[in-house]
C-alpha cells in the first residue's frame, strides 16, 4: 500500500509502496514481484538513503537468533533494534561494541550505515565487530559473508546503503560490562582551541565527544563541553547499586506531539539554548555517574524530537576532516556562525584510523550539525561541500539528502571499487534508493 | 510452570500475545502449518525470556487431525489461544466456493474442530482458559466482508455458547474482538489511525482479558461502542448503507 514515509529528518518526503515480511519465504516472494527497491529499517538515517518509490521494511523480520552468554556473540535478524538488543544483553553483563546516538535503529541499519559511536577511536565502526552476516542478493540468492567469506561483499555491505542487498542475519561480538553504569566526566572548553587539547589530553577514555557552541565569535569561539565516559565497575557503584549493577534504566520518555513552526527556531533562540547549555555546566568539571540511557541516547528520552524542526524538516550535515585539517574545521565553523544557522545539536568527535571502502569514518575531527531547511539553505551546504572537500574531507551518507555525486566521488577515494562490487551483486540496479540514484551510485 | 498453546502461531498478534505470555512466566507451545517458520521465534522467546518455547504443526483446515495433535502434546496446555483466521476476499469468495470455504473453514469450522477437542480435555479436567479471537466483522454482516463476517459470527456464538458450558466447569472462556488491527492480515487497506490497535495491544489485552476472568473483551474500548452503534441501525436503514 502506498503511504507518504521520510526519515528522521523528515526531508524529504515521498509516497512509497512499503512492504514488510515475517519470514523467508515472504521476503522472497516480495523481491520476486518488485520493480526495484531499497531495504529499510526503522527509518533514522536522516536524509534519502532508505527512500524510494518501494521499500522493503525489516522491522517486522526481528528475532533473536542466538546469544552466547560466556563469549558475547550475538545473533539476530536484521529488523532488531538495539533497544531490544540492549535490554537482552546489559542485564547479562554485555553491551553493544559501537552504538551511534540512538537505540532506535535496526541492527541491519547498523551495518548498512556502518555505524560509529563516541568510542570510534578505540572500537571502529560497528562493521568491525561483525563476525558473519547473510545478504538476500538482488537475484534472490542468499549469500553469507564475512571478513573472511566472500570478502567484497562483506566490505561493500557494511555502510553500503543497503545497495548490495537486504541483510537478513548478523552476528556480531558484544563488549564485556560490570555494570549498566557509564563513569562520566564533563569538562568545559572556553574554545577552539582548548577544545582540542583536551581532545588529546583525554584520548585514553574510551568514550568521547563534544557538545560545541558554534553561533560564538571572538574569544569563545567554539565553545563547548567535552563529554568522556568508561564503564563504571562495580566497586565505583553507590552502596544501593551495588548489588544489582546490571540493572536496566528505567523507561521514561516524553514526546514532542506536534511539529513546531518554523520560526521558533532562530539565531536568538539557538543563542540562548546554547546558553543555557553552556551555564547549566556551573563547574569547570563535573564528574558523576549516570546509567547508560542519558550518556549515550540523551535525545532517545525526548520521542519525536525531530519534529522541533518544523514541517519542513532538517537536514543533518555530518562531514570528517583529516587531524591536521583544523583550520578547515574553524573555517567551516566561522561560515556556520557568519550566516547563523547555528543548530541545537552540534556534535565534534575525533575519529580513530579506520580501513574502510565506503565507511564513513577516517582519521580526524567530525563534526555533525542539524539545520532546518529553508530557502537559501541548499546553496550554503553546497559552498560547504566545498570547503569539506578543499581540506580533504568527506560527507556520511547516512545524514545525507542533497549532496552532489562529485562531491562523494573526491571523498571516497574507493569509490570505483564499491560500485563495480555493487555492479557484480545488484547488475540491473534492482536495488536503488532516491540517494543511489542522485549519487549515481545505480544509474 | 503455566503453558499456553498458541493455535495459528505465525500471525502478527500471535507473536505479541506469545511474547506478553513468556514474559510472564508461561512456558510457549506453538502451533501453525509451516513449523519451520516458527523457529526464529522460538529462539527469540527463548533468549529474551528464558522460557522453553516448543513447537508444533498444525493445520487448521485438517479436521481429522485435531484430537491426535491435541493428544500428542506432551504436556497439556493450562491456556489454549485460537488466534488462526483467514480474511480473504470477499468479492473473490461471492463468486469462488472455494475462497468461500476456506473463509469459512479457517475461521470457523477448523476452530470449533480443535476447541471441541480442547474444551472436552479442560472440561474434564476442570481447570484452564479458552481464548478465541474472532472479530467485530462477525457483529452485524456487511456488504463488504460479509462472509468473513458471518465464519465469525458462528465463532463468536461458539465461543459464548462454551463459555456458558464450561462456566460450571471450572473453565474460563474469553471472546477478543480485536476491531482493527495493523497486521499482515490488514496491511493493503488503509485504516484509520485513531481506531487501529498495534498487536502488541491485543497480546496485553489478551492477557489481561485471562487474568482478570473478562468475558468479552475489545482491544481498544471505543470498538464496543461503535459495535454497539452499528448494531442499533435498524435493518431497513442498514441495508442501504455502504458498508
Amino acid at each position: 500500500m502506498k503511504k507518504s514515509i521520510a526519515n528522521w529528518g523528515n526531508y524529504p518526503v515521498m509516497e512509497s509502496d512499503e512492504k514488510l515480511f515475517s519470514f523467508d519465504d515472504q521476503l522472497q516472494e516480495i523481491i520476486r514481484t518488485s520493480g526495484h527497491f531499497i531495504p529499510r529499517g526503522n527509518g533514522r538515517c536522516y536524509g534519502d538513503a532508505s527512500l524510494s518509490t518501494e521499500t522493503i521494511n525489516t522491522l517486522k523480520y526481528d528475532k533473536i537468533l542466538s546469544f552466547d552468554t560466556v563469549n558475547g556473540i550475538f545473533e539476530c535478524q536484521s529488523g532488531l533494534v538495539l533497544d531490544q538488543v540492549l535490554e537482552v544483553i546489559v542485564p547479562k553483563g554485555w553491551f553493544l561494541p559501537v552504538t551511534p546516538g540512538t537505540k532506535f535503529i535496526t541492527v541491519g541499519g547498523a551495518v548498512g550505515s556502518d555505524v560509529h559511536g563516541k568510542n570510534h577511536h578505540v572500537d571502529g565502526c560497528f562493521s568491525n565487530h561483525v563476525i558473519e552476516m547473510d545478504v538476500v542478493l538482488a537475484n534472490g540468492q542468499t549469500t553469507t559473508c564475512s571478513p573472511q567469506q566472500h570478502t567484497d561483499l562483506f566490505e561493500a555491505t557494511c555502510g553500503g546503503m543497503g545497495l548490495t542487498g537486504l541483510i537478513t542475519r548478523i552476528k556480531f561480538r558484544l563488549k564485556k560490562i560490570e555494570t549498566s553504569f557509564i563513569r562520566q566526566r564533563q569538562i568545559k572548553a572556553a574554545n577552539l582551541e582548548e577544545l582540542i587539547r583536551l581532545f588529546e589530553e583525554y584520548q585514553h577514555y574510551t568514550y568521547s565527544m563534544a557538545w560545541i557552541d558554534c553561533l560564538k565569535k571572538g574569544k569563545d569561539f567554539g565553545r563547548s563541553i567535552l563529554i568522556v565516559g568508561e564503564h563504571a565497575t562495580v566497586n565505583e557503584l553507590k552502596e544501593q547499586h551495588r548489588n544489582d549493577p546490571l540493572a536496566l534504566p528505567r523507561k521514561k520518555s516524553i514526546s514532542f506531539p506536534f511539529n513546531l513552526p518554523s520560526w521558533v527556531l532562530n539565531t536568538w533562540s539557538v543563542k540562548a539554548f546554547n546558553f543555557l547549555y553552556y551555564a547549566k555546566n556551573f563547574k569547570k568539571e563535573i564528574n558523576n555517574l549516570v546509567p547508560y540511557e542519558p550518556f549515550f541516547y540523551p535525545l532517545d528520552a525526548i520521542l519525536h524530537w525531530n519534529r522541533g524542526y518544523g514541517k519542513k524538516g532538517f537536514v543533518q550535515y555530518q562531514f570528517v576532516l583529516p587531524l591536521h585539517a583544523k583550520e578547515g574545521l574553524i573555517d567551516i565553523l566561522n561560515r556556520i556562525s557568519d550566516k547563523g544557522l547555528g543548530s541545537f545539536l552540534a556534535v565534534l568527535k575525533v575519529f580513530g584510523k579506520q580501513e574502510s571502502l565506503i565507511s564513513f569514518p577516517f582519521e580526524g575531527f567530525t563534526l555533525a550539525l542539524d539545520f532546518p531547511v529553508r530557502k537559501d539553505l541548499f546553496a550554503f551546504l553546497d559552498e560547504l561541500d566545498q570547503v569539506v572537500l578543499r581540506y580533504g574531507g568527506r560527507l556520511y551518507m547516512s545524514k545525507d539528502a542533497r549532496m552532489r555525486p562529485e562531491i562523494l566521488e573526491a571523498g571516497y577515494p574507493r569509490l570505483e571499487e564499491f560500485k563495480a562490487i555493487v555492479k557484480k551483486y545488484n547488475p540491473d540496479a534492482k536495488i536503488r534508493s532516491v540517494q543511489s540514484d542522485r549519487l549515481l551510485l545505480t544509474k | 510452570m503455566p503453558t499456553v498453546l498458541i493455535l495459528g502461531a505465525s500471525s502478527d498478534m500471535a507473536v505479541a500475545i506469545a511474547k506478553k505470555f513468556a514474559s510472564k512466566g508461561y512456558a510457549i507451545q506453538l502451533a501453525a502449518r509451516q513449523v519451520h517458520r516458527l523457529q526464529p521465534l522460538q529462539s527469540d522467546l527463548t533468549i529474551r525470556y528464558q522460557q522453553s518455547c516448543d513447537l508444533y504443526e498444525f493445520d487448521a483446515l485438517a479436521f481429522n487431525t485435531h484430537a491426535a495433535f491435541f493428544d500428542s502434546l506432551p504436556i497439556k496446555p493450562d491456556i489454549a489461544i485460537c488466534v488462526f483466521g483467514y480474511l480473504g476476499e470477499n468479492e473473490t469468495a461471492r463468486a469462488n466456493w472455494q475462497e468461500s470455504e476456506k473463509i469459512i473453514h479457517t475461521n470457523y469450522t477448523g476452530a470449533v474442530s480443535i476447541l471441541n477437542v480442547i474444551s472436552n480435555y479442560f472440561a474434564a479436567r476442570k481447570q484452564g482458559a479458552i481464548v478465541g479471537i474472532s472479530s467485530v466483522a462477525g457483529e452485524r454482516g456487511r456488504q463488504s466482508n460479509y462472509i468473513y463476517g458471518s465464519a465469525k459470527a458462528g465463532f463468536t456464538a461458539y465461543l459464548s455458547g462454551l463459555r456458558n458450558r464450561l462456566f460450571r466447569e471450572g473453565v474460563h472462556v474469553v471472546s477478543v474482538q480485536p476491531g482493527f488491527v495493523y497486521t499482515r492480515m490488514t496491511e493493503n487497506l488503509a485504516l484509520p489511525a485513531l481506531l487501529t490497535a498495534k498487536p502488541e495491544a491485543v497480546g496485553e489485552t489478551v492477557y489481561k482479558a485471562v487474568v482478570r476472568k473478562q468475558n468479552v473483551v475489545y482491544v481498544k474500548w471505543f470498538w464496543r461502542w461503535i459495535m454497539l452503534i452499528i448494531k442499533s441501525i435498524p435493518e431497513f436503514m442498514f441495508k442501504k448503507l455502504k458498508l
